[in-house]
Parts: C-alpha cells; structure tokens; sequence
C-alpha cells in the first residue's frame, strides 16, 4: 500500500515522457521524408476553415462585451474616451490569443484525440504501420504543422474582429465616435503587445496538436476509452494554454517591459 | 502494367530459397503487467511456407503475428525477418521492412474514412505509383477478391465478410513475400468463413506466397491442409487420397508454450493431452 503514490507518481511521470516523446517526434519529421503535404492541407482547412465561424463570433462578442464593460468603469473616472485603448491592448495581448487557443482546443483538441482514438481501438493504427507507413509521420505531424499555422491566422482574424466588435459597441451604444475609438485602439499598440499577440498562438497551436494527438494515440478501453481520451485531450490542452499563457505573458513582459 | 503475380519492387533481395528463413522466433517471450503470455517461442518459417497457428482464445496468438513484423517487442529473445533482427533495426528501417509483408488484421482494420478503392491502394500510393498503375492494380486485385463491384463503397457500406475479403485484397496488393492472417475468418458465419479460407488457399496456390494464419477454429484449419485452388474451375477443392497441402504445417500455443510444431498427420497422432483435448 505504501508504494502506491510511487507507482501513481511513476505512471504520470512515464505518461509525460510518452507526451514528450510523441511531440518531439511530430515535430522532428518536418525534417525528414516523406512530408504529407496533402494531409497538411487537408487538416489546415478542416482546423482553420472549419473554426473560423466560432472564432469569429467569439471575437466579435468578447471585443463587445469587453469594450461594454469597460466604458462603465472608465466613465466612472471620466475616462470613457480611452475605452479603444483598452479593448485593443487586451484583444492583442491577452484575449484573442487565449479565447481563439481555448475555442480551437475545445473544437479541435477533441476532434483530434476522438478520431486517432477511434482509429487506435480499431486497430487502424496498427494497420497503418503494417503498411508500412509512420503514423506519426502521415497523422500527427500533418495536425502540428496545420494547427500552429491556422490558429496564428485565427488569432488575427479573432483580434481584428474583436476590435470591431468594440467599435460597434462604443459608437452605437456609447456614444463614442469612431474614428475616436479606432485611432485610440491603433496608436496605443506598440511592437511588443502585437508580439506578445503573435507568439502565443504558436504555443497553444502546439499544445493543442500534440495533446490531442497523445490522448488520440493512447487510446485504450474501447469506446469508452475514446470518450475519456476526448475529455482529457480538451480539459489537458485548455489547462495547459492558460498556464503557457501566463508564463508567455511574465516571460514578454520581462524581456520587453510592457 | 505488372501482373499481380510479378514480385513487389520493394522485395527483399534474399527470397532465395537456400536464404535465411523468412521468419524466425528465437526464445522469444513477452509478457504484460508482470504476467508472462509468451514464454520461449522457438519457430522458423521457409520460404513458400504456409503456417497455421492454433490455440485456445487469449494465448497469446495474436500478440505472436504482431511480434512477427515488429508491431510489438519481445521483452527478451530475437525476431528475425528477411534475415534482420528486428530489434536492431532503426525506425525507417523496420517501415521500410514491413513493404514486404502484408498483415490481415482480426476485424480488417479497413480505414473508415478511405472507401474500398482507397483502401485497396493506400500501399501504392505511398509508393508513389502513377494513377493509371493504381487502378489497374485495385480493380485486378479486387477481381481476386471478387469484389469490384465494391470498389466505390465505404467500409461501413459492406458486409463483415466483404471487409474481410478488402483487408486482403489491400495486404496483397504488392505481392508481398509474406502476409500474416489474424483470424481472418473470426466471428463469421460457416459459408463466409469457408469464402475467405478459399481465398487464402487460392493466394497460396496461385502465388505460392510464405504466410502466417493466426486461427481458433479447427474446421479452417484443416480445410488450409487438406484442400486446394484448382485454377481450372476456380473452386478450392479437397486434395485426392486425402493427400495434403505441401508445405503447410501447424502450431499450437498453450498456456505460454508453443507445445506443437509440424505438419497434420503428426498433429492428429500426438499423444499429447492438451491437443488431443484441443483436437477432440
């Protein structure tokens, strides 16, 4: 009984290795041949094209609400006007990048880990690499390289959205103009905010490929194991975006002091 | 366009018949959550052989076919094939190795996604074989199988049997130098078993092929020995005399150990206990 929390402590530890393991080599055969174009394709328009509705309106209501929300505090100080300033500096920074990683985790993460765990309990899998092809060459590399790119893309698309969605709040409900509202959203921004903006996609677009192909590929327990990999593979990545976010955020805000 | 009887590109260079077996378990054992399934496994596979491996459900049979092309890692012993150790080689290697074989899995294992053409013809387009060679290559191989017909469908559109029957048109597609069956014809019904068993003997008679066929049920297995393709009538036939299958010869686990090697007349004499049980 005593050795229980080693072998509990054991398994997780052998589960990080087999993750680390796995997304080391997704990554290193963008190196090495055959390179599945055609599945890169495939997937970047299936996670990209295929998320860009939810991104969209989530942007759009979060600069909403965001821009809402604000102008009440602000107004309390008599600094309304600046309502632009802070829905851009927190789309770019902050918001867009987080809320499009969690939209797509939750989308994608899932579709990722039930579909490879589908295909592992069928033994799809095993017969892929009876074929003689590398599954992790012809599946989950193909997702890494479609997800990092995508949700960089998404993350843009979710910013500028979110700004409008502000600028349409701010002019038709607060009574702010909206060359106003737009110039203070562009001139408060400076490199590193869009930077700090830009970098994180890339992080969670890895963590959302990588942990979704892992739960996806070790996959076991039949139908109810798939069910439990899905949970897993969205309540892991979206974890673990949060807290890469804000060690992103200390990290930019360190090197950049902003 | 190459017949299907023509040897894959990608065979190994060692198909000799004075060549190394194609396949050889050198005290090969394994075992899961400290419960030892496969204790000293000793065998080796000729070239032109056909293997049926019995034994009761959950000994351990399958796990030995997915030893046999690397699939798994034995925990101690040596896997040789085509020659290799395969726990010597490196990752591509082994990929590279397993173009050579060609492995029907329990339930098919079909892509979902892919429809029976492409099924059929995921091997060549790995290849990078130009279109007109794949579907000339996919509509002869399912001529094989009888199943052209099918060609557009999706796995989820046809039969079990028909499954069966795409899992081996895909696995043959390149003539592989050898095609490991896993209960090709588990949980079928007696007239689509005594199809696909046909199939396999037609695969062995015309083509001569080395394989390895992972079964429980004794009736298949001895149908295997006993009977064979006459490409006349296109009917598989009980061999006069009640002669046998040359070259196709039996294993048996049990309870860890492989406690049969040979062919079916001295399977059918042994004096061991568990097989005549087994037998009866």
């Amino acid at each position: 009984m005593e050795l229980e929390p080693v072998e509990f402590l054991k398994e997780k530890i052998l589960r990080v290795q087999e993750y680390a393991l796995l997304s080391a080599a997704g990554i290193g055969n963008l190196f090495r041949r055959p390179l599945y174009v055609a599945d890169i394709f495939a997937q970047a328009d299936l996670i990209g094209v295929g998320s860009l509705p939810i991104v969209i309106l989530t942007g759009f209501f979060t600069g909403a609400v965001l821009a809402l929300q604000s102008a009440y505090t602000l107004s309390q100080f008599g600094a309304k006007s600046i309502t632009g300033e802070l829905v851009s500096l927190s789309m770019i920074r902050e918001l867009g990048p987080v809320l499009t990683g969690l939209m797509v985790s939750g989308r994608n993460a899932s579709g990722m880990a039930s579909e490879l765990g589908s295909m592992q309990v069928t033994e799809q899998i095993d017969a892929m690499r009876a074929l003689g092809t590398d599954p992790i060459k012809k599946l989950v590399t193909p997702r890494i390289v479609a997800t990092v790119v995508m949700l960089f893309f998404l993350t843009i698309v979710a910013d500028a959205v979110g700004m409008v969605g502000g600028g349409v709040v701010s002019t038709a409900m607060l009574g702010i103009g909206s060359s106003q509202y737009f110039h203070a959203s562009i001139d408060i921004l400076r490199y590193p905010d869009v930077l700090q903006g830009m970098v994180k996609p890339i992080f969670s677009g890895l963590i959302i490929a990588t942990i979704g192909c892992f739960y996806g590929m070790t996959t076991k327990g039949g139908t109810q194991g798939v069910g439990r990999s899905t949970t897993q593979a969205v309540v892991a990545s979206s974890v673990l975006i949060i807290a890469t976010d804000f060690i992103v955020s200390r990290f930019m805000i360190a090197a950049f002091g902003r | 366009m190459t017949p299907l009887n023509a040897p894959s590109a990608a065979a190994p260079q060692n198909t000799a018949p004075d060549a190394d077996p194609i396949l050889a378990f050198q005290h090969v054992s394994l075992g899961f959550d400290g419960k030892l399934i496969l204790n000293n496994i000793n065998f080796t596979m000729q070239h032109g052989e056909t293997r049926i491996l019995l034994g009761p459900a959950g000994c351990g049979k399958s796990l030995l076919l997915k030893l046999a092309n690397g699939l798994l890692s034995p925990d101690s012993g040596t896997v040789r094939l085509f020659g290799k150790d395969l726990g010597s080689l490196l990752r591509d290697d082994l990929y590279s190795l397993r173009a050579n074989i060609g492995m029907v899995f329990q339930e098919g294992a079909l892509f979902d996604s892919l429809s029976v053409r492409e099924n059929v013809a995921y091997r060549l387009r790995e290849e990078n074989r130009d279109e007109e060679y794949i579907e000339a290559k996919v509509r002869e191989v399912l001529q094989f199988v009888e199943l052209e017909h099918a060609i557009d469908l999706l796995p989820s559109q046809i039969s079990g049997g028909m499954r069966r029957r795409v899992a081996i048109a895909r696995a043959i597609i390149t003539q592989p130098a050898l095609l490991l069956y896993d209960s090709p014809t588990g949980g079928l019904d007696p007239i689509t078993s005594a199809t696909i068993i046909e199939l396999i003997i037609k695969e062995r008679d015309i083509f001569g092929g080395t394989s390895l066929l992972v079964t429980h049920r004794l009736q298949d297995a001895f149908s295997l020995a006993t009977h064979t393709f006459n490409a006349t009538t296109q009917q598989m036939e009980r061999i006069p005399n009640r002669g046998l299958a040359p070259n196709t010869k039996f294993l048996v686990l049990n309870n860890t150990q492989m406690v049969f090697d040979g062919g079916l007349e001295d399977l059918l004499r042994s004096s061991d206990p568990f097989l005549r049980a087994f037998l009866a």
